[in-house]
């Protein structure tokens, strides 16, 4: 349908809805509950050049509207990735993009230098915004110079399409996606997890292992949507839009606020067929209001 | 795994604090097969501060009656509401999830042993047992005599001992004290139940060589292996509780080092 067609540097999407890394696994984890090609793409989980144990139980607390994790990007390295997920995953009919973490800016370019070669991997995005791992991750995103460094490295070795995702956990965040965008990101993802926290009244300890952890659901919509919008006047590459996009009209606000493209991300645990709705939902309100292209309506919020 | 509409056919209040719920397909579709240890998420509507699904462990199966049985304890707002879901109400569920007990393929001693609504899967793996002329014994262990649940369920599949803290049922003490356990030799104990209790009952098959397995009630979001947040360490390292378990042999678990 090419009314819901969209472009993400050299991607081609089908529709704009992908679904969130550390949300989706690998994609193999939902095949019982829906069909992968109807999304846009898919950003698999957090990848690190080493094999990592992710932090300590407990990792998760709910929240009103929403959940804090402290998963701490537990993955087996992307040697693994290449060896064993890829060839399960690469004959997908949706773009898979691997999400590269790091803690320090050799870490970032040497994974993604092994994701280089492989046919369908199109796309990375650099996750400079993990508030789980004490060093690196957020710690790129937090700072124009470093989230600079990070991207200009990473830039010189990849030639794919290049998406940098953001930490909302910033003074103002489009001086960070300007400063990625002089880089050469192809494209921002905004907005990873606020940085949250919750202590069991009994007890009087922290709910989570670490303290502190990653806020995310339909509790931080506006607030995401808010930055979406800010960015997307502060910069000229699409950016794509998440924080607690449940259903369709949740994906149309953030469209109509800048993104050119969404992702699912929380609620795929809660509705793990829900990013099929939205796309049946986006398709229908495009039909209902006569919008020949779904790119019409990026950043198309009406004032006055 | 699937992701289905239940109904409610009935909804039994077995004490203050638990629900018996039967349920079957909405559209009458036929249940998928279904193992002892393994459970359903359901869906939490009209509930202010839940907004994860509620993992619950299979009950019992009823093929004949296409129904899933759900032992539902009420511990906050999530698990109030499902308790409070009265007969044709519907509830969306993810069937079924995670690994389940080893099925012995042999006849021998076999042991099952629950503590409070840890109980529940252990019904549905007595009648698995039952069907294969394997009987087995429960020992299950509660607050008091009205903690101790379905007790003339379990002994249409073995033989029922209890223990109770304030002895108004069977013994009184915790089920790791119960004077079974001194005089009979098992060859597998299955155990469900709060973790201290799992503990102790895996120190106890740990130190007479009995084979063990336990069925773990880890925190967790989605319960099919994509969030990551229920894992439990074992030798293998952090592994999910929702798709490599929850059911674990106690050696894989590092709660006895």
């Amino acid at each position: 349908m090419a009314r819901l067609e969209v472009k993400i540097g050299s991607m081609q999407l089908r529709n704009p809805v992908m679904t969130a890394s550390g949300t989706f696994g690998y994609g193999t984890e939902y095949t019982d509950f829906m069909d992968l090609g109807r999304l846009g793409g898919i950003f698999v989980k957090g990848t690190t050049l080493e094999p990592r144990q992710g932090n300590d139980y407990p990792r998760m607390a709910e929240t009103p509207s929403g959940m804090l994790n402290a998963v701490g990007l537990q993955n087996k390295g992307v040697d693994y990735f290449v060896e064993h997920l890829y060839p399960l995953i690469k004959d997908y009919d949706t773009h898979m993009i691997v999400n590269v973490s790091g803690s320090t800016v050799e870490d970032y370019v040497a994974c993604t230098e092994k994701l280089v070669g492989l046919e369908k991997i199109p796309a990375i995005e650099l996750n400079i915004s993990c508030p789980n791992v004490k060093e690196g991750g957020m710690a790129f995103g937090t700072s124009c110079a470093s989230a600079a460094q990070v991207t200009r490295a990473v830039r010189n070795v990849y030639p794919g399409t290049l998406i940098v995702k953001l930490s909302p956990n910033v003074t103002d965040i489009t001086e960070i996606a300007r400063s990625v965008e002089a880089e050469g990101a192809d494209s921002v993802s905004l907005v990873n997890t606020f940085l949250g926290m919750a202590i069991d009244a009994e007890s009087r300890r922290p709910k989570l292992s670490t303290v502190t952890g990653g806020l995310s659901g339909p509790c931080i919509k506006p607030i995401a949507l808010r930055m979406v919008w800010q960015v997307f006047h502060a910069v000229k590459i699409p950016v794509i839009g998440m924080g607690g996009i449940c259903n369709w009209e949740d994906a149309i606000e953030f469209i109509l606020a800048g993104a050119t493209a969404i992702q699912v991300g929380t609620y795929n645990f809660i509705d793990p067929s829900a990013s099929v709705k939205i796309v049946e939902g986006i398709e229908e309100y495009l039909l209902r209001h006569n919008i020949a292209s779904v790119t019409d309506l990026v950043g198309a919020m009406e004032m006055g | 795994m699937k992701q289905l509409d239940f109904t409610v056919r009935s909804n039994e209040k077995l004490n203050d604090q638990n629900h018996l719920l039967k349920v079957v397909p909405s559209d009458n579709e036929q249940l998928p097969e279904m193992l002892p240890g393994q459970f359903v998420q359901i869906l939490v509507e009209n509930a202010q501060h839940t907004f994860l699904r509620r993992p619950i462990s299979i009950n019992n199966i009823v093929p004949e009656r296409n129904e899933i049985w759900l032992l539902v304890q009420s511990v906050g707002e999530g698990t109030q509401k499902i308790c409070e879901m009265a007969v044709g109400w519907r509830l969306n569920m993810l069937v079924p999830l995670g690994n389940s007990f080893t099925i012995p393929s042999s006849r021998g001693s076999y042991l099952l042993v629950g503590g409070g609504v840890g109980t529940a899967p252990l019904l549905f793996l007595g009648k698995k047992l039952h069907e294969r002329g394997i009987a087995c014994d429960f020992l299950l262990g509660g607050a008091s005599e009205q903690n101790i649940l379905q007790r003339s369920d379990f002994t249409n599949y073995g033989t029922l001992y209890c223990t109770t803290e304030d002895g108004s049922l069977g013994e009184k003490g915790y089920v790791t004290h119960h004077s079974v356990l001194q005089h009979k030799k098992y060859d597998f104990i299955f155990t469900c139940g709060p973790k201290p209790m799992m503990v102790a009952v895996a120190r106890y098959a740990h130190e007479r060589g009995i084979r063990c397995e336990a069925s773990l009630e880890n925190l967790m979001a989605c319960g099919f292996g994509a969030c990551l947040c229920c894992v439990e360490k074992t030798t293998r390292g952090n592994v999910c509780a929702c798709t490599e378990g929850p059911v674990f042999d106690i050696n894989e678990l590092t709660w006895l080092d």
